[in-house]
């Protein structure tokens, strides 16, 4: 049918590694509205799940890294970190092998991206799926943007991969949600973990929200690294999810900066049109 | 030195088992297929996180082998801190840059 969903919500490994450092009350209060998102995505009746994410060195390495890779298996297996460390259970996450193989055939005729037919999922994919399809009984496709290795793709690319995604959905008969994953502000797992620019969050967040692109792609890295910190760099995947609901609004259900959990949290959703 | 090359042992480390069995059970050969300097080795062989993030290794790869050898999370942030104060500012990757904002 076409695309149905569209969203964005935080994956930091401490969401679920290390739920007790944080203030119950504000941590209970994000996980209830990533529990709204699941409620709204499951409302739409999606046939499958796109994972706008950025891994960090699960599967790609400096040896071969793609700008833009789109999983095209039946199957994965996540999380790839051990599982107390993270507090989610491996398990196999279903695939669809054929609707992915559509897609990246349909977007290749306007952009470039790699596929890969291996995948195993790092709490990049696995946060956000343990709170909106935690029986894993909705086959995802996982996405990933290089925002870690740079030199990394532009903005305005990334806004022109979620156009290409968003024609490529609309060209095939099911019913596909989508969830960008990453950012906002934080030093993941540097000695500035647990510091948040909440200004530039919620500056960024209107931005994000009224799908403003020309000032959503007038970031530059310098400034993002110096003001968001090197994970700032994962707002592609927001602009992804903009670019795939251009000319849409959204809506933020939840922005909270929680430093035990090392990032600003977010929970927000777009219009579909 | 080969930050590249720190990063992918240690990459492959965290994601395949049978590179992890080999690190335990056969370290020095294992060390060994990947081009490597003294500092370096030793690093890697001592567990030295401190060592390793001025080093320039992405906390995304090196938090991964902290957690492998057990630390703590509070243990892994004191332990890159201790590593700048014995060795002085990170010397590559994307941290050079990075001021910090904790002190």
């Amino acid at each position: 049918m076409s695309l149905v969903f569209a969203g964005v919500c935080s994956h930091a490994p401490g969401i679920t590694g290390r739920a007790s450092r944080a203030d119950p009350a504000v941590r209970d209060t994000f996980y209830a509205k990533l529990g709204e998102l699941r409620g709204r995505l499951e409302a739409t009746r999606p046939d499958a799940l796109i994972v706008i994410a950025a891994e960090h060195f699960a599967n790609f390495f400096m040896n071969n890294m793609p700008a833009y890779c789109m999983g095209m298996a039946d199957a994965y297996e996540g999380p790839i970190e051990d599982e107390e460390w993270l507090a989610i259970k491996r398990t196999r996450v279903p695939g669809n092998a054929d609707l992915s193989r559509r897609i990246v055939r349909t977007m290749l005729e306007d952009i470039d991206l790699a596929y890969a037919e291996e995948w195993k999922f790092d709490h990049g994919i696995m946060v956000p799926l343990h709170f909106l399809t935690p029986n894993y009984d909705l086959p995802v496709i996982p996405v990933n943007i290089n925002c870690q290795g740079p030199p990394l793709t532009p903005l305005s690319r990334a806004y022109e991969f979620g156009r290409a995604l968003r024609r490529a959905c609309d060209a095939q008969p099911e019913r596909i949600g989508i969830v960008g994953t990453g950012g906002i502000s934080h030093w993941p797992a540097t000695p500035n973990s647990g510091v948040i620019n909440e200004a530039w969050d919620r500056a960024f967040l209107d931005k994000f929200v009224a799908n403003r692109r020309a000032e959503l792609i007038a970031y530059t890295d310098e400034e993002t690294f110096r003001d968001a910190g090197q994970g700032g760099f994962e707002i592609r995947t927001f602009l992804a999810v903009a670019g795939a609901t251009e000319g849409a609004k959204g809506e933020v259900l939840f922005y909270a900066p929680i430093p035990a959990f090392a990032v600003g949290c977010t929970v927000a959703q777009m219009t579909v049109q | 030195m080969s930050l590249y090359y720190v990063q992918k042992l240690l990459y492959q480390l965290n994601r395949d088992p049978h590179v992890r069995k080999r690190f335990s059970a056969d370290r020095d050969s294992l060390l060994r297929e990947y081009v490597l300097d003294e500092e370096e080795r030793a690093a890697i062989a001592a567990g030295d996180i401190g060592l390793l993030y001025v080093m320039g290794v992405n906390g995304q790869i090196l938090m991964h082998y902290s957690a492998l050898l057990g630390q703590s999370w509070d243990e892994y942030i004191a332990a890159m801190r201790q590593g700048v104060a014995v060795h002085g500012p990170v010397r590559g990757g994307l941290y050079t840059l990075l001021e910090d904002r904790k002190r």
